[in-house]
């Protein structure tokens, strides 16, 4: 009975409200997760009837079902819908859902943050959808390269519409990597180490890190193409000395890391599916985490092989084939090492596990046509034709789709509570798994026969015929599979069973609650002493429920979770999160405006809503925070903890460390670009447009000072540091103003805009911080023991310092230098 | 390669196959992770180490072959690429559109650029892709073993008439090359 009174209690902190108020209010991460899921399904559809059409044009020779026109935005947008609107969100979406419930914890570290993301991937999805309707999809390839995509080439808003609509998505998978980062290192049970962690929450981790590197430059290249488009600083174009190739370094940059950003959430489902479908642990736990960081780690160095017949010099290619040949190792080690547990185990062949054998098949065959094609002879052969459309659809449907349908059947009594009507499973796995291999296996075929890519149709002498008429086929195969899947999965959340709790006999901690899941997930938080916590303790489930646990009490309206050491996991202190909420929808209704007004070319219109975003942030911090110090609180039997507001090391000071990281990254990437078209580009920089300056960087190093020196002495008392910013401000204000050519004329000029504004941009939210911080202050918000909010705009000051003194110092030297 | 990648798809097929198959001992215990370091210092480490670093080595030999070193007997052709045509310069100065003529059994080193977007010179039968990208000059060297005439395309996407966007190279034999250029090598 304790554990009911505790569920209503509970539950009154931390539910939904009802109606169109919770649709558009909720924060709850179980909320968030199910909307990402099946919002990117539904692109996932989307994306998969383009794919249809575009099989349907290439069946025979010859076709005259859609013109060029049609054609180019048709794999245009299925390409950049099934990575940017389906396969990222999607694990988005499983990890928001997963990760709190596998951790021990009650929510994600940032909810209103998850939220915000949500409405971004919402706005900026449909933007590219209802442009799509509107026929005026972009089309220049999902990559986008100019100066194919550039103004003069592409005159109508297709670029735009990519670009602004893709990049106000990444605001959510920025949002979402930082979240999921924070969330795995400081949101965990008690107890639970690093080395007991969940595999899932490993990859994951390593995921959200290489968002945090891989996102920065693409935003970055989307920034400056849109830029050039909209106001013709010619970053992209050679005649004023810009560069095409930036934009594929750029491009590459973030897009090879995207394919493992792709592929590790759904290796870390494998990890932990198959050992329960092999009744069994994981072989090489310890084994597998080095992988997956050798992984990401490598990931970094791959790019270039995209570029192989850029003309880049020998010994380059020689180094990048290498690192491209090597990332096959962590690879194997994985593959082996879940052979391993099948071998150690006794297999049971379930649906997740049919799921999974079709994903062996698949992406092991994908990863071996990727040896094939890091080897650069080879790949000067088969790039950009049909050959490497197999592969990438063997890698990213072997390595993404397969694990993630394997993940639903696996987890979808956890999502509904309820079992299988029919056996309907089997045959779309089928269907997908023998309609996938013709579609896609004729292809590299047809690929070796010298079939470009993206052509729109071909003549019957060419020898491609049967070959492109067994991969419609098989495409249409595929379709029904997936149809008969979401057939499937909408049969047993609405005429399912109740089914028992934990079919599977699994040993993770999202088995230990009720199922569906309840608005807290944990009426207790439990304490972990191993990898497999409800198979070490099999009423945990109840024992929880009953309160048992940490922060078992429902108290002020408080939605409490555990906040832990990162490494030990030692609890620290009591994260209180926020509740239901206005602001994410408002936040992202406001950016959306943004993006329309510069999609609709009201570049007068746009810089208002960015005020508005301002306002609204400034709202978003100050309703957080309380006036007087509570001190420690009972946390666990006789075991007290301070809260949030009192302790240092919190969500908010290490969500600011990697929002920065992920800013510095963009910073360098912008820097990487200058010394690239400074080093590709003739005559860079045009010497009758640099002279030099002095009084700019004497203010902006007396100022960057001040602030430094001002934050280090008392970081409650803002004022000082404050004047130090708007020095800094004037400075670079100052330098735009008389110092630098206009950005129009020359990529150099460009870029050194580009390079100030970002200096501005972060010189100017840390005014506003700084700003922030007074009035806090004076309202009584940091006091006593309330240290959290100066600590936190410390960093903030510090990096807009430190930006400000490094654009300066890059922008002057040539300058002195001529 | 292709027989490698094979034998390793194979390799991996049979064990998990095999991982269903062995004998099922029934309602035992479940057993603890078993043989570690087979699976993966043995098969996970050492086995893709060593066929990669050997197909790497070979990788690096057959490209460093392919490079346009210099070369007594050597032909520069400049080609240009624009939406939709190819503009090829011959020694001796003669200019053609579409048709890129070439002396056969000689190496031809390609200095490949473009005027509006990026597209990719390619010949199947005689050599690898190269991007003509505006504002770089790239340089490929291709050989025609025999006289005759090759298809070329453009294998960058390059607009709505990227799948027209393809040319012939005429190779000739030594007569017919000095009739082509006037009696420039």
């Amino acid at each position: 009975m304790k554990a009911l009174r505790l569920h209503r209690e509970m539950d009154a902190i931390w539910r939904t409200e009802p109606g169109w108020r919770g649709a558009l209010r909720s924060v709850n991460h179980s909320d968030m997760g199910k909307r990402f899921i099946v919002a990117a399904f539904v692109f996932f559809s989307i994306g998969g009837v383009l794919a249809m059409l575009i099989r349907a044009q290439l069946a025979t020779p010859h076709s005259a079902f859609v013109g060029p026109e049609v054609y180019n935005q048709l794999f245009t947008m299925h390409g950049s819908i099934m990575m940017f609107l389906f396969a990222i969100p999607m694990f988005e979406g499983l990890a928001m859902y997963l990760l709190p419930k596998m951790l021990g914890a009650r929510d994600m570290a940032y909810p209103r943050l998850s939220a915000l993301g949500w409405w971004c991937y919402l706005f900026g999805g449909t933007i590219l959808i209802v442009a799509m309707l509107a026929g005026v999809a972009p089309d220049a390839g999902w990559f986008l390269y100019p100066p194919l995509s550039g103004k003069q080439w592409t005159p109508g808003i297709n670029s735009d519409v990519w670009l602004l609509g893709i990049t106000f998505v990444e605001v959510s998978a920025m949002c979402a990597a930082i979240e999921i980062a924070v969330s795995i290192l400081k949101l965990r049970a008690a107890g639970m180490r690093l080395d007991r962690m969940p595999l899932f929450a490993w990859y994951l981790l390593a995921t959200a890190g290489m968002m945090i590197f891989g996102f920065p430059p693409l935003i970055l290249g989307s920034i400056l193409l849109e830029v050039e488009r909209a106001f013709g600083w010619p970053f992209y174009t050679p005649a004023l000395g810009g560069s095409p190739l930036l934009w594929q370094h750029l491009f590459w940059l973030f897009g090879h890391p995207e394919v493992y950003i792709i592929f590790l959430p759904a290796a870390g489902a494998v990890s932990t599916i198959l050992p329960v479908m092999a009744r069994t642990r994981i072989l090489g736990y310890g084994a597998l985490v080095a992988a997956v960081m050798a992984m990401a780690f490598l990931s970094f160095g791959l790019w270039v092989h995209h570029m192989f017949t850029t003309g880049i010099p020998h010994m380059a290619l020689g180094f990048f084939s290498a690192a491209s040949t090597m990332v096959a190792i962590p690879t194997a080690v994985q593959i082996f090492a879940w052979l391993g547990t099948l071998w150690s185990g006794r297999p049971q062949l379930k649906l997740p596990m049919l799921y999974l054998i079709g994903f062996f098949i698949v992406f092991v065959l994908g990863g071996l046509t990727g040896v094939m094609l890091a080897v650069v002879p080879f790949d000067a052969q088969a790039h950009d034709t049909a050959f490497v459309t197999a592969h990438l659809h063997y890698v990213l449907v072997g390595g993404f789709v397969f694990p993630m349908l394997a993940a639903a059947y696996y987890w979808l009594p956890h999502f509904t509570g309820r079992g299988r009507v029919m056996r309907l499973g089997e045959a779309a796995f089928w269907l997908i798994f023998v309609g996938f291999n013709l579609t896609f296996f004729m292809m590299h075929l047809t690929g070796l026969l010298g079939m470009p890519r993206r052509i729109d149709t071909y003549s019957a002498d060419m020898g491609w015929t049967w070959l492109n008429l067994l991969s419609s086929v098989g495409s249409f195969v595929m379709a029904f599979g997936f149809a008969l899947f979401a057939i499937d999965v909408g049969l047993q959340i609405w005429l399912g069973r109740r089914y028992r709790r934990n079919p599977w006999q699994a040993g993770t901690l999202e088995w230990a609650m009720l199922t569906p899941a309840p608005s807290y997930n944990f009426a207790s938080l439990p304490t972990v002493a191993s990898r497999d916590p409800v198979a070490d303790t099999p009423d945990l489930c109840v024992r929880l429920a009953r309160g048992e646990g940490w922060l078992g009490e429902a108290r002020h309206g408080w939605r409490e979770t555990l906040a832990v050491d990162m490494v030990t996991g030692e609890p620290e202190h009591i994260a209180i999160l926020p509740h239901n909420s206005w602001l994410p929808i408002a936040m992202a209704a406001t950016l959306g405006g943004f993006f329309l007004a510069m999609l609709a070319g009201l570049y007068v219109v746009a810089p208002l809503f960015l005020i508005g975003v301002a306002a609204i942030g400034w709202h978003w911090g100050w309703t957080q925070g309380r006036r007087d110090d509570v001190g420690t609180v009972p946390a666990a039997g006789d075991r007290c903890l301070p809260t949030a507001y009192e302790a240092s090391g919190t969500t908010g000071w290490w969500g600011s460390i990697f929002a920065l990281i992920a800013s510095a990254t963009l910073f360098t990437s912008l820097l990487f670009g200058y010394a690239f078209l400074w080093t590709v580009a003739p005559n860079w920089p045009p010497p009758d447009v640099i002279s030099p300056t002095w009084w700019q960087p004497m203010l902006a190093l007396a100022g960057a000072g001040a602030a430094l020196a001002a934050m280090r002495r008392d970081a409650a008392a803002p004022a000082l540091a404050l004047a130090g910013q708007v020095a800094l401000l004037a400075a670079l204000v100052g330098l735009l103003a008389f110092a630098l050519p206009a950005p129009t004329t020359h990529a150099y000029a460009a870029t050194s805009a580009a390079v100030a504004a970002y200096a501005l941009f972060h010189v100017g939210i840390a005014v506003l911080m700084l700003a922030f911080l007074r009035a806090r202050i004076r309202a009584g918000y940091v006091g006593g023991a309330r240290r959290n909010e100066p600590r936190i705009v410390r960093l903030w000051n510090d990096h807009a310092a430190g930006a400000g003194v490094v654009a300066m110092l890059v922008l002057a030297i040539p300058g002195w230098l001529a | 390669m292709l027989g490698g990648a094979t034998l390793l798809a194979i390799l991996v097929f049979v064990l998990l196959a095999a991982a269903f198959l062995r004998r099922d001992p029934g309602d035992a215990p479940a057993r603890p992770a078993s043989r570690p370091a087979l699976w993966i210092g043995w098969l996970g480490l050492a086995m893709p180490g060593a066929v990669l670093t050997v197909l790497l080595g070979y990788a690096l030999v057959v490209g460093a072959r392919t490079l346009p070193r210099p070369a007594p007997d050597m032909v520069t052709v400049g080609v240009e690429a624009r939406r939709y045509a190819w503009a090829f310069r011959h020694p001796g100065g003669r200019m053609t559109t579409g048709e890129l003529h070439i002396p056969a059994g000689r190496p031809v080193d390609l200095s490949i650029t473009a005027t509006d977007v990026i597209h990719s010179f390619w010949v199947p039968r005689l050599a690898g892709k190269m991007d003509a990208i505006p504002g770089h000059t790239n340089v490929l060297r291709i050989v025609a073993a025999q006289p005759g005439t090759y298809r070329g395309e453009c294998a960058e996407y390059c607009g709505t008439g990227h799948k027209d966007h393809g040319f012939t190279v005429v190779a000739h034999d030594a007569a017919g090359w000095a009739t082509f250029t006037g009696g420039a090598r």
